[in-house]
């Protein structure tokens, strides 16, 4: 029982970062319609700068996760501009090339500037406190409730304000919303700022409880493809759910199938969904 | 017709120039460099027969590499079957693997159809580190042995190694130039352009898209049994998605969907890369932005690049001819 | 010749075609009328095999192809061309039209590989097809050029050499002069004549009313998914209800 607890809350946390970078995604396909191939990478980045403004700057864990948001969000923007808009009207297949592009030149960079090495960030939340009769580190708490915060943040910035509204409005119909004249740039430049913030944020809570490595972004970003597509491509509360669904059976399946094998899971889950449904599940149907 | 851009005459320069390589740069190290490259341009084509005639992005392709590599890898040393019977099976059994994930992943189509290989890709990867037992995982598989010899033709030697991949090779180059060439690479294309228009002109875009696809995995497992048998020795990193990223690139920079992208992409790529050793790692910082502008500035890499100033050139003359002709008609008639 | 009985389609909870009852009089020029959003084209697509009816029969030559994929229609003779034209610009407008006798060969991989006489044979038979169908279009001068170099109309005219190539005996037109300006309409006017001339029959989508009703013979007027009348051109001009769905705006514009 206490095991199964323990494992709840590991999906929890694992599910938290899973569903932060999924909206990232999401939020781009649903303006864009790019499968953002170099999400991963944004969100490696993201772990370097905090880890590299604590260790060299000398900055609180905080701060330099703000600095990491602030670059990793600028980043995600200036590829929108040098990258996805010039290639806005070409076919699809060359979106995903030039993502894939910007993806490995990241990766090379990094592991040029801070090289190869798996490093670890150390946090000031690394007490170990006890809830209910279950051992948790604070960082991990901190996860849950950061990323739930940043969320509901996010959900309240696209339902109530008008700018947020104005991102819905064009994920759902974009010539649409150019006729009501919203100005599609803008929109798209924040939704690539948002959705690199949320890679830093995940990336930067996570990283104390795994390493930091140039590499490190490859399983997540597949993975949140795998939660996307669960959760419909576009859709806000199917990538949170996704998220979750995919956190819990990961540390579940860990646990009591193999541990080898826990990272299959999610690709088997996504080959077998789309092999039956191949729109997705959420596919508006007919078409 | 210029001496130059005469086909014929390019193409038997370059078949004397791959068959007296080993003379004019008894080099050991380039030698193996270049029967590498060959072994690379055929899984470059396989990816492009696909990708770029068919319109299919797979980023499986480095698995389906792997899994050639390891079928061979697992008859000879675990099963100790002939080297050539292996090396015929490998890339058919990859065919038949391919087959049947093809009939599954080909029913997504663009951005689903890539995740969905990408993930294939990423289960080939991870059952080979982890299935020990068949695999040998992390350690992989030491000692695949050399070709037997065939009559008096032996392959110990690395120029020996070197003539059986470039003559693979330059039977792989003429059998996919045959298929583009002919009505089943126009079908192909049909279905690049427009699945909905094909459809409409009668061809099954289901069946020649599955053509498509096991086509392009024979190729990636006939490359893989060749490097498992060039190298004899492999491990699981050859399944890794940098595999299938190094052949998107070779693929991209030299030309998606033209005849002789794989060839220029490959080579040139894999020379630059051996000038450039100190880049070894780092290769991508570089051509990592040179796929992203290639893609942006010139989407059919440097043969279409090529082939659209070629097209121009002879266009522009055309005109001014046809300029010329109507001033003389005009000319006369005054 | 084709026939569709009690034709439906719903997309989720719309009714995008309404039961209905047409058939395509042979070696005519048939046309469907109706404002945007009648379901003018659903009712192509169910036809031609790229959406399956949800309910109804369609019938073609005294053969059930209601559940039929696209593939199959094509090659019982059932051409088509759609709004926009779908041509590879980075090649020839004879290679774009090549493929279009495809469906007639029987070439496989075997005989790509090894160049075998059927291969050959059938390249030649595809390529004599695409020079007489560029022929028929009237596009014999610009065969060689790359599809990106030719007009908007050239482009069309393309398509309509590539129905033909597949050697249907009907041709399904979606609004083939979109995109378009006057003149050039009525060549492509001519175009379609010609066709029909040659014993093909036609059956188009059309907006340009005045161009519609000097060709067709035999127009339906499709009205929110259902048929709201049919007849001759005369007929459906004089028609009350035809002119209440075009709202007030008169037919013959």
């Amino acid at each position: 029982m206490e095991l199964l607890m323990q494992q709840l809350f590991n999906g929890l946390t694992i599910g938290s970062v899973y569903a932060l970078v999924a909206l990232g995604l999401t939020l781009v396909y649903g303006i864009l319609h790019i499968p953002n191939f170099a999400h991963g990478a944004l969100y490696m980045v993201g772990g370097y700068i905090t880890l590299i403004m604590m260790t060299e700057a000398g900055l609180h864990y905080i701060l330099a996760m703000v600095v990491s948001i602030c670059v990793v969000g600028l980043l995600s923007v200036l590829m929108e501009r040098l990258v996805f808009y010039p290639l806005r009207h070409s076919p699809p297949i060359q979106d995903k090339v030039a993502a894939i592009g910007i993806l490995l030149f990241l990766e090379a960079l990094a592991q040029f500037i801070w090289g190869a090495d798996y490093r670890q960030m150390s946090t000031p939340f690394g007490q170990v406190v006890e809830v209910f009769g279950l051992t948790l580190t604070l960082q991990r708490i901190l996860i849950v409730f950061a990323a739930i915060a940043v969320m509901i943040l996010l959900y309240w910035f696209l339902k109530k304000t008008f700018t947020g509204r104005t991102i819905i409005a064009m994920a759902q119909n974009r010539e649409g919303a150019q006729l009501v004249g919203i100005n599609t740039h803008k929109v798209a430049i924040l939704t690539f700022f948002i959705a690199g913030a949320l890679a830093a944020i995940g990336a930067s809570l996570t990283s104390p409880i795994n390493l930091v490595f140039p590499g490190m972004g490859h399983l997540v970003i597949l993975k949140a493809f795998v939660i996307i597509i669960i959760g419909g491509m576009g859709s806000i509360p199917g990538a949170i759910l996704g998220g979750y669904i995919l956190g819990f059976t990961e540390s579940l399946g860990a646990t009591y199938l193999s541990a080898d094998y826990k990272d299959i899971i999610a690709f088997v889950l996504l080959i077998l969904i789309l092999s039956i449904k191949p729109q997705g599940i959420f596919s508006k149907g007919g078409v | 017709m210029n001496v130059l851009t005469n086909k014929k005459v390019i193409i038997s320069l370059l078949i004397v120039l791959g068959i007296v390589f080993p003379f004019i740069i008894p080099n050991l190290y380039y030698l193996h460099i270049m029967t590498l490259a060959f072994i690379w341009t055929i899984a470059v084509y396989g990816l492009n027969l696909l990708a770029g005639y068919t319109g299919y992005l797979s980023l499986a392709h480095g698995g389906f590499f792997a899994i050639g590599a390891y079928v061979i890898g697992i008859l000879t040393v675990k099963l100790e079957m002939g080297f050539w019977l292996s090396f015929l099976l490998a890339p058919l059994v990859t065919m038949f693997i391919g087959l049947i994930i093809g009939l599954f992943a080909l029913r997504t189509k663009e951005h689903f159809f890539a995740i969905y290989t990408l993930c294939v890709g990423y289960i080939i990867y991870l059952v080979i580190d982890k299935w020990e037992g068949l695999t040998g995982g992390v350690r992989g598989l030491i000692g695949i042995p050399l070709p037997e010899a065939i009559g008096p033709i032996t392959f110990q030697s690395p120029t020996a190694q070197y003539y059986l991949a470039f003559f693979i090779f330059l039977l792989v180059v003429a059998v996919i130039y045959r298929i583009v060439h002919s009505l089943t690479g126009r079908t192909f294309i049909a279905i690049r352009n427009s699945e909905d228009l094909a459809l409409s002109l009668g061809i099954s875009t289901k069946r020649n898209k599955l053509l498509a696809f096991v086509l392009s995995t024979f190729f990636a497992g006939l490359a893989g049994a060749m490097y498992a048998g060039f190298i004899r020795f492999i491990g699981p990193e050859i399944a890794y998605t940098t595999i299938t990223f190094d052949l998107l690139t070779y693929m991209i920079v030299g030309g998606i969907g033209t005849f002789a992208g794989p060839i220029v992409g490959t080579f040139l790529i894999v020379i630059i890369s051996q000038n450039l050793q100190f880049l070894q790692d780092y290769r991508m910082l570089i051509f990592g932005p040179l796929l992203t502008l290639l893609i942006i500035f010139s989407p059919r890499g440097i043969v279409g690049f090529i082939q659209m100033q070629l097209y121009q050139r002879k266009r522009k003359k055309q005109e001014s001819l046809a300029y010329k002709n109507r001033e003389e008609e005009t000319n006369a008639g005054g | 010749m084709l026939e569709v009985k009690g034709l439906t389609k719903r997309f989720g909870g719309n009714v995008a075609v309404k039961s209905v009852d047409y058939s395509v009089q042979q070696g005519k020029i048939n046309a469907i009328i109706g404002p945007n959003g009648a379901g003018k084209s659903t009712f192509f697509n169910l036809i031609t095999g790229v959406h399956e009816p949800t309910e109804g029969t369609i019938i073609y030559k005294n053969e059930e192809i209601t559940r039929q994929p696209a593939n199959v229609i094509a090659k019982l003779g059932v051409a088509r061309t759609f709004q926009s034209t779908h041509l590879f610009e980075m090649s020839t407008v004879k290679d774009n039209v090549i493929v279009g006798h495809r469906l007639r060969t029987k070439s496989n991989l075997f005989d790509s590989i090894f160049r075998t006489r059927r291969l050959k044979e059938e390249e030649q038979q595809c390529i004599a097809k695409a020079e007489e169908s560029l022929d028929f279009v009237g596009l014999s001068h610009v065969s060689d050029q790359l599809v990106t170099n030719i007009s908007q109309e050239e482009k069309k005219r393309v398509a309509f050499a590539l129905a033909l190539a597949t050697d249907p005996e009907i041709v399904f037109l979606d609004e083939p002069t979109a995109g378009v300006n006057p003149d050039e309409t009525d060549e492509m006017a001519k175009l379609i004549q010609k066709m029909a001339d040659k014993g093909l029959t036609i059956c188009l989508i059309e907006h340009k009313m005045p161009m519609i009703m000097q060709l067709a013979h035999h127009i339906m007027v499709l009205n929110y998914g259902e048929k709201i009348a049919e007849g001759t051109p005369a007929e459906i001009q004089k028609n009350e209800e035809v002119i209440k769905a075009y709202l007030g705006g008169t037919v013959s514009a």
